[in-house]
């Protein structure tokens, strides 16, 4: 294993173990967004009895929900975690050793992955439990669980780049509010075509979210779905893209300080 | 109580509710607790419009009143519960104990808390308000008017004592998620998106038990112009406020004795 790696690897352990022995977070990052679907799935079930609406189960159209909205929290929780270490000055003594700042990153983000593949793991049992069906079966569960993952790491990645710009739990903390209405303003609740209000369903089309929602959704409940899932994949490689190059650039001028 | 005692008890009271609301109105972050419930409002107002089509969805006044009234009951709720946040503040920097030294009658702080956010409560409800109708709400009550705003000012003292009571048992800002988090499943726990008898599963069975839900039904009623429950809305209220005092005063008698 070189150097570099074995950095990662280090401080990945460090960050899935910070994580772990916080049972707030492995709480909240469970069960908030298993109860948010609880109660979407039961007090919006008569949706599905408007005339198009995709499927007749709104369990498994809102299946996607929880998913997207333990991302969130997981971005949250990594970018306080390194907020903290730039705080607490360990972000600072980890600079004047041999170790590269990129590896914290790195390893933050592998924490991301960690905690992003538990979720999507145990909200794929709890969902199982609750009678949501995979159309696409156990090839679509491991394709979803990828995505839940790249989703993940996308917003942790903001998360990231957040704590490098601002090095303020606070700050990262107080984006959580524009994160959950990034979640609302998007086809998390109705498919776009349902959406009544004009000014309303642009937001949700051009809102990026949208389309991870839906990519994660038609492997529930239309099956393999070609223009969804590259729609889905497309906009979480770009998201993903944009906020490491994004995290790159505030890593660099956090050290250059 | 003596006249004496009455006095002071209304003068602590009218001074904690005046430094209060001086407090609130020189800091933006009073506003927060009418962020939420005016983002939810207009996500699930406008998002979720086409639900108001539903067969069964019987509201007179239309999806986005039916969902007005629910937000601005959580936008007051929410607004005691920040109050129980504030007083967890001034215990935790001292202002608390110094309070308590020189409050003739100590009851009038828990009044003056409240009365402080029946002012934050009456902002963010026209806050809320003004929103919906320019978003196209449409209000048929009348008179019934005055019946919902008496519930959203007894839903407003209810979380009020009660995040006043947490906050003066545990004394420090971690009360946060203990006083937001029970109120917040209530409010959740109730019939949010739809009426009662479109509700399914677990979410029916609990929310028709949810003392919230009679509240928030007479609400909408008296939105539409069709008031009903009435008097088991006004009931529950009011039970709740009887109740949530006694646990602040309790709470107040705990503070007392820790010496905070």
């Amino acid at each position: 294993m070189g150097v570099f790696s074995t950095q990662v690897a280090a401080l990945a352990a460090r960050s899935v173990l910070k994580t772990a022995r916080q049972p707030a977070v492995m709480v909240s990052a469970l069960l908030f967004p298993m109860l948010f679907f609880a109660i979407n799935a039961n007090g919006l079930d008569a949706a599905s009895r408007i005339p198009g609406f995709p499927t007749d189960s709104y369990l498994d159209f809102a299946f996607a929900f929880p998913l997207v909205q333990a991302s969130l929290f997981g971005a949250i929780t990594a970018g306080s975690d390194l907020a903290r270490d730039i705080e607490s000055g360990f972000f600072d003594r980890l600079s004047l050793t041999p170790m590269r700042p990129v590896a914290l990153l790195m390893g933050m983000l592998f924490g991301v992955i960690a905690l992003g593949l538990l979720q999507g793991v145990v909200f794929l049992i709890v969902g199982f439990l609750f009678g949501v069906d995979v159309k696409s079966g156990l090839a679509g569960m491991v394709v979803l669980v990828g995505l839940t993952i790249l989703v993940a790491l996308g917003f942790g990645a903001i998360g990231a780049t957040l704590a490098l710009r601002t090095g303020s739990v606070e700050a990262v903390e107080s984006a959580f509010p524009l994160f959950f209405v990034a979640i609302f303003l998007s086809s998390i609740n109705l498919p776009r075509d349902l959406i009544e209000a004009d000014w309303f369903r642009f937001i949700a089309t051009v809102n990026p979210i949208s389309y991870l929602v839906e990519g994660i959704r038609s492997l529930v409940i239309t099956g393999w779905d070609a223009q969804a899932l590259a729609l889905g994949f497309g906009c979480a490689l770009g998201i993903l893209t944009l906020a490491l190059a994004a995290a790159g650039t505030s890593l660099r001028t956090r050290i250059a300080r | 109580m003596t006249a004496g005692t009455y006095g002071g008890f209304f003068a602590v009271a009218g001074a904690v509710a005046w430094r209060q609301t001086y407090k609130y109105f020189r800091n933006p972050a009073f506003l927060a607790p009418a962020l939420f419930p005016l983002f939810f409002f207009v996500a699930f107002a406008g998002g979720l419009t086409r639900v108001g089509s539903v067969p069964g969805f019987d509201y007179a006044a239309g999806y986005t009143a039916f969902q007005f009234v629910w937000a601005l009951l959580q936008a007051v709720s929410m607004g005691g519960a920040f109050t129980g946040f504030s007083i967890a503040g001034d215990f935790e920097n001292g202002f608390s104990r110094r309070l308590m030294l020189a409050a003739s009658n100590r009851r009038g702080i828990v009044l003056g808390y409240v009365l402080a956010s029946i002012a934050r409560a009456v902002f963010t409800a026209t806050l809320v308000t003004v929103l919906a109708l320019v978003i196209g709400m449409r209000i048929s009550g009348g008179y019934d008017l005055f019946g919902l705003i008496g519930l959203v000012l007894l839903a407003n003292v209810a979380a009020t004592l009660f995040g006043a009571g947490v906050a003066m048992l545990m004394r420090t800002q971690q009360a946060g998620p203990v006083i937001r988090t029970p109120i917040f499943i209530v409010l959740f726990l109730a019939p949010v998106f739809v009426p009662l008898p479109l509700l399914n599963g677990w979410l029916r069975t609990v929310a028709s038990i949810n003392p919230f839900t009679t509240i928030l039904d007479a609400a909408r009623g008296f939105l539409a112009g069709q008031p009903e429950n009435v008097l088991p809305a006004f009931g529950i209220g009011l039970a709740l406020v009887v109740v949530f005092a006694g646990w602040a005063l309790y709470a107040l008698r705990r503070a007392e004795k820790a010496g905070s």
